[in-house]
């Protein structure tokens, strides 16, 4: 029955990852950019979700309405002022500006906040457990993050299919010379796609510093755990991705179960072994993998 | 060093019109100055002695681990954040040739050959990415190694081993070797990426690093080129992590594997200049004026050093010696070709 459990609360856990990872496969699939920094902007909105949460006394729940479009304004002003600037010097350029404002915010947030790890005031939801059958108690902490991370990635979904909106980015993810043509506005769409990627880092900051805790070096692990998410369920597939972050929770949490220290080296090997045998994933979207992988290598 | 030029004549074939030469007055000047400084630098123990060594090797590590970052991220656009994964596996390389009873000074170069075959079955998977997805999963590469290295207690797990270091010599000769071998793995590492990129190797990667597509479909053997630079930069970093184990004289995981050598690599070359023999030396510089100046402020240290190296991609792509090399029209080291003389038709000479 442990293991069950053990699976349970993989895949639970696979959900967090998937909502950090959806952000980072966004900007890639739509920007051509893999913003190394995504990580520590996922930390950033657990620290302003802490900051607000205690100035107004309240769980961190309430603190959303503002904190979501604060991340959202962010994602918007990184893009113009800095991700737009480096995508017009050159392909490596993004990769180069992305890495160095990770260093930086890493450093600001040790300076800000000391390297103490922080966790956020959850409410009654954070205590709250539900049971199946007569042994496994599931959180609905962990519930609820499961749920949200399925609903962003299905709102997410839907946007991109059915709206105007979705449609006009799919164009551009696609041939970005093509999409100018037909009159598309390449930059205010950049942005809102920035803004969206950024928001549902801080939403998934907030359930990472809820769960556990945080602190101002952890954006590194964050982004490498999306980043596996990505491409074991194959490069610009939503659904791969959830099923990816599935996967790296279940190694994670079943090793765990054998030898704790094992855990996050047993996620990282599974991703490497993704790579030496698949290394377009499991569920690849065709398009975005093409543009990415093979060919060259 | 090839002084021969090529040479175009007239139509009637009287006078050279135009020289295209890959040296000049200026390289030769430059050439005799580094050999010059080399042999300063070579004499320092016996002239200035400990004081001025420690800095020194602070500097030339500086100086070797840019370079190497150049031919990687410069020369063929590999930007990988994970050669701390080469150091920490250099460090722990010379621990073990050393504890095996292997003289540590010949255990660098051990260490660098060990690392650059570790390397291989890992440029395997992490050539198969590229650009920002290369960069990250070079990061998960250095978090493998890392705790590989915190889950094996032959190398002292969490806490660590004490190098046996060069326990036969006496303080001062030891640290004076210790100084050379960081003297030597520097210029190894300044002259070894000049020379190699002077070949046709050096062409093939900057068609490999600016458009690989476009390189392959000329006929350029991408995955070659770009396992070749991979494999020796790897290299390079073990040899950089075994000169650190020396120096330090002990083995820790999170400090041998630590990202911020990473951070100092991509900033010394953005700021230096990305793809010039000299852009990296100068980029080594400034860290060491800043590290000198700044250390004292902790964190804020680095806030300004990312600061920097994003200014320097945003603003000045071609870094501090890119704004010399135009201004003056140096080119101390160079490695492309330049048209001298001038043709009939009334073009003024410029460069090629």
């Amino acid at each position: 029955m442990t293991w069950v459990n053990a699976v349970i609360q993989g895949l639970l856990l696979g959900g967090q990852y998937a909502l950090i990872a959806c952000g980072l496969s966004l900007t890639f699939g739509v920007m051509r950019i893999v913003n190394l920094a995504h990580g520590d902007l996922a930390v950033c909105g657990a620290y302003l979700a802490l900051v607000l949460s205690t100035a107004l006394g309240t769980p961190v729940w309430i603190t959303l309405p503002l904190l979501l479009p604060a991340a959202f304004v962010a994602g918007l002003l990184l893009q113009v002022l800095l991700f737009g600037r480096a995508l017009r010097h050159g392909v490596l350029a993004p990769v180069l500006v992305t890495f160095g404002l990770s260093v930086m915010i890493e450093n600001l947030l040790q300076e800000a906040a000391t390297s103490d790890p922080r966790g956020l005031n959850g409410g009654a939801l954070a205590l709250d457990s539900f049971r199946l059958g007569s042994q496994i108690t599931v959180s609905w902490l962990f519930m609820t993050a499961f749920l949200t991370a399925c609903a962003v990635l299905s709102g997410l979904q839907l946007l991109l299919s059915r709206t105007s909106w979705g449609r006009k980015v799919r164009a551009t993810a696609d041939d970005l010379d093509t999409a100018r043509l037909v009159g598309i506005r390449v930059r205010p769409l950049f942005a809102t796609v920035s803004g969206l990627a950024v928001a549902t880092a801080a939403l998934a900051g907030v359930f990472i510093g809820t769960i556990g805790t945080f602190d101002p070096y952890q954006g590194t692990n964050v982004l490498i755990f999306a980043f596996e998410a990505v491409v074991i369920g194959g490069l610009g597939s939503l659904w791969g991705t959830l099923v990816g972050g599935m996967a790296l929770g279940v190694t994670q949490v079943v090793v765990g179960q054998v030898n704790e220290a094992y855990a996050v080296l047993a996620v990282h090997l599974l991703f490497l072994a993704v790579l030496a045998v698949r290394p377009s994933g499991l569920f690849a979207g065709h398009q975005a993998a093409g543009h990415q992988l093979g060919a060259l290598g | 060093m090839k002084r021969t030029a090529r040479t175009a004549t007239t139509a009637a074939g009287l006078e050279p019109a135009v020289t295209v030469s890959r040296w000049s007055r200026t390289a030769t000047g430059f050439t005799g100055v580094a050999a010059v400084v080399i042999a300063v630098l070579a004499v320092v123990p016996y002239v200035l002695g400990e004081p001025a060594e420690a800095p020194l090797i602070t500097l030339l590590t500086f100086v070797a681990m840019a370079s190497q970052w150049n031919l990687l991220a410069g020369f063929s656009g590999l930007t990988s954040f994970g050669q701390n994964a080469y150091i920490g596996l250099g460090a722990y390389a010379l621990y073990l040739v050393a504890a095996h009873g292997l003289n540590p000074l010949a255990g660098i170069a051990a260490a660098a050959v060990v690392v650059a075959v570790i390397s291989l079955p890992v440029s395997l998977l992490v050539l198969r990415l590229s650009g920002g997805y290369f960069a990250v999963a070079t990061l998960v590469v250095a978090a493998v190694f890392q705790i590989v290295a915190t889950l094996s207690p032959s190398v002292g797990g969490t806490t660590g081993v004490a190098v046996p270091g060069l326990a036969g010599y006496g303080p001062v000769l030891r640290e004076a070797l210790i100084y050379w071998a960081t003297l030597v793995v520097a210029v190894a590492s300044v002259a070894g990426v000049y020379l190699l990129v002077r070949r046709t190797f050096g062409l093939d990667a900057r068609a490999v690093g600016s458009d690989p597509v476009a390189a392959a479909s000329l006929g350029v053997r991408v995955g070659r080129i770009r396992r070749l630079a991979y494999l020796a930069a790897a290299g390079g970093a073990g040899a950089v992590g075994a000169l650190i184990a020396l120096q330090t004289l002990y083995v820790e995981p999170t400090s041998v594997f630590s990202v911020q050598y990473s951070v100092d690599m991509l900033f010394m070359v953005l700021v230096g200049g990305m793809g010039t023999i000299e852009g990296p030396i100068i980029g080594a510089l400034v860290l060491f004026g800043l590290q000198e100046e700044l250390s004292s402020y902790g964190a804020w240290y680095l806030v300004i050093v990312g600061g920097l190296a994003v200014a320097a991609t945003l603003v000045a792509s071609r870094g501090l010696w890119g704004l010399v090399s135009e201004q003056f029209g140096w080119s101390l080291l160079p490695v492309g070709y330049q048209v001298r003389g001038h043709i009939h038709a009334g073009r003024p000479p410029g460069k090629a």
